[in-house]
C-alpha cells in the first residue's frame, strides 16, 4: 500500500510529467490560458493515461517481451494509444455528448501527446507491476493537472500584469513556465519512488 | 523468422484496432443534423464572413441553433434570405440590398502629389508614410488594396481612385476592411445622393489639398428642402431616410462633391 502512495506522490510532485520530465509541454503551453479548459484537458489526459496503461501493459508483458520484441514497444504503443483515443472519442460522442463537447478538440490532440506515450514507456523502465503502473499513470495525470491548473492561474495573473512590449505573449509565458518548473525542484528528493 | 513475427504482431494489432474503430463508428454513429446540411447548401459558399460567423459552415450551424437571423448573408442577398427562412420556417425579415461605396472623389487631377512614393504598391504601406503621397490625408491612395481584396472583381482603380461596380458588388465587406483610410462603407443601393468625400479638415485646408473636397460651406444644408443634410466635422452628411433625391444639393455644391446616384 505504501508503495502505491509513494508512486502516486512521486508522479504528482517529484517526477512531475510537465515540470520535471518536460513531457507534454505542448498542451501545457497551448491550453493553459483559462482554468476551465485546463481542467478539461487534464481530465482527458488522466483518463487516456490510465486507460492506455491498462491496455499497453498486457500487450508488452504477454505479447512483446516473451517473443523478444521489446524494441517494438514505441510503435505498438503509438498505434494502440491512437486507436484507443479515437475509440473513446466515438463512444463519448454517442453516449456523453456534454462531456464530448467539453473536451472538444483536446481529446484528439492527446493522440499525439508525448506525456501519454512517455508514461506507458516509463512504467517498464521503472519495472512497475500492473497495479503500480496504473497508479503511476494516475499520479502522472494528476501531476499534469496540478501543473496545468497552477500555470493557468499564473497566466491569468499575467494577463492583467503590465508586461514590457518585447516580452508580451509567448516570451513571458516561457519565462513564467521556467519559474514554475524551478519551484518544483524544491520537491526533489522528498519522495523516492 | 523473428522479423515475420514482429510484422505479424504489429499488423494484427493494427487490424484489430482498425476493425474495432470501424465497427464502433458504424454502431455508434451519430446522425448528422440534416437542417445544417440543407442550410449550408442554400448558402453561396463564398466564406466571406460578412454574416459575422466563421464562413458559411459556421453561419449554417448558428442558424440551425437559432442563434442568427436568416438575413445576414450579404453575397446571397434577399433570395438566399428567403431560402434560409423557408428552411427554418421563420420570417425572412427585411433585407436591404447593399453595395460598397468609396467616399472619396479625388482622382489624379484633383489632388497634389506630396512626394514621390517608390515603395511597395500597396495603400496600407503608402499610408504609413506621412499618410500617403497625396496632399489629402483622408483621400483614396489608388494602389488598389480594396480591388485586391475583392473576390468578385467589382472594384477597379481608375485615375488613382477606386471605383465600385455596384452590379458586381455583393456587399461582403472585405474592401471595407482592406482600406487603410476607412473610405469604403456598405450603403443601401437605393440611396439617392452620396457625399464623395471624407475630409474632416477645415474648409481652407481642404481647398488647398483637393479641388473636389467638401469644404463644409453649408450651402447644401440650406437648399435641401427636407433638411436631410447636416455638416459635422466640416463634412456634409446626408440622411438616407429623409433624402428625397431631388438633386438640389448636387447642383449647389461649389466643389461638386455630392453625387446623385441611380
Amino acid at each position: 500500500m505504501s508503495t502505491f502512495i509513494t508512486i502516486l506522490l512521486a508522479g504528482i510532485l517529484t517526477d512531475n510529467m510537465v515540470l520535471s520530465k518536460f513531457l507534454g509541454i505542448c498542451p501545457f503551453l497551448g491550453v493553459s490560458k483559462k482554468t476551465d479548459t485546463a481542467v478539461s484537458m487534464s481530465l482527458a489526459v488522466i483518463f487516456v493515461m490510465v486507460l492506455s496503461t491498462a491496455v499497453t501493459y498486457p500487450i508488452y508483458a504477454y505479447l512483446l517481451e516473451p517473443n523478444g520484441l521489446a524494441y517494438l514497444q514505441t510503435i505498438v504503443f503509438i498505434l494502440v494509444i491512437a486507436a484507443l483515443v479515437q475509440l473513446v472519442e466515438i463512444v463519448l460522442k454517442r453516449l456523453a455528448p456534454p462531456l464530448y463537447k467539453a473536451l472538444g478538440i483536446y481529446l484528439p490532440l492527446i493522440t499525439t501527446n508525448c506525456a501519454v506515450l512517455g508514461i506507458t514507456l516509463l512504467n517498464f523502465t521503472n519495472g512497475y507491476t500492473y497495479g503500480e503502473s496504473l497508479v503511476n499513470a494516475l499520479g502522472a495525470g494528476l501531476g499534469f493537472m496540478l501543473a496545468m491548473i497552477l500555470f493557468s492561474g499564473v497566466r491569468s495573473r499575467l494577463e492583467a500584469a503590465d508586461i514590457p512590449e518585447s516580452l508580451q505573449g509567448l516570451p513571458i509565458t516561457l519565462i513564467a513556465a521556467a519559474i514554475v518548473s524551478l519551484s518544483f525542484l524544491g520537491f526533489a528528493g522528498i519522495v523516492q519512488a | 523468422m523473428e522479423i515475420l513475427l514482429a510484422i505479424a504482431i504489429v499488423a494484427i494489432i493494427g487490424l484489430i484496432a482498425g476493425l474495432g474503430l470501424s465497427t464502433a463508428s458504424a454502431a455508434l454513429e451519430v446522425p448528422a443534423d440534416e437542417t445544417v446540411e440543407n442550410l449550408r447548401a442554400a448558402l453561396p459558399g463564398a466564406n466571406c464572413g460578412a454574416c459575422g460567423f466563421s464562413g458559411c459552415d459556421g453561419y449554417a450551424a448558428a442558424l440551425a441553433a437559432g442563434e442568427a437571423e436568416p438575413n445576414r448573408c450579404a453575397p446571397g442577398g434577399p433570395s438566399t434570405a428567403a431560402a434560409l427562412a423557408e428552411l427554418l420556417g421563420v420570417d425572412a425579415g427585411e433585407m436591404e440590398q447593399k453595395a460598397a461605396m468609396v467616399r472619396c472623389g479625388g482622382s489624379c487631377g484633383h489632388v497634389q502629389i506630396k512626394y514621390e512614393y517608390q515603395g511597395r504598391p500597396s495603400c496600407a504601406a503608402a499610408a504609413a508614410h506621412f499618410a500617403g503621397p497625396i496632399s489629402c490625408p483622408y483621400g483614396c491612395l489608388g494602389f488598389g488594396d480594396c480591388a485586391d481584396a475583392c473576390e468578385y472583381g467589382a472594384i477597379e482603380v481608375k485615375d488613382g481612385l477606386a471605383r465600385v461596380n455596384p452590379l458586381r458588388c455583393t456587399a461582403c465587406g472585405r474592401c471595407v476592411k482592406a482600406c487603410p483610410k476607412g473610405l469604403i462603407s456598405l450603403l443601401p443601393v437605393s440611396l439617392d445622393a452620396v457625399v464623395r468625400c471624407s475630409n474632416k479638415d477645415k474648409g481652407g485646408q481642404t481647398r488647398k489639398d483637393c479641388t473636389v473636397g467638401c469644404i463644409g460651406c453649408m450651402k447644401c444644408t440650406k437648399v435641401c428642402p427636407t433638411g436631410a443634410i447636416t455638416v459635422q466635422e466640416n463634412l456634409a452628411r446626408i440622411d438616407p431616410d429623409t433624402c428625397i433625391g431631388c438633386g438640389a444639393c448636387a447642383e449647389t455644391c461649389p466643389v461638386q462633391c455630392i453625387q446623385m446616384l441611380n
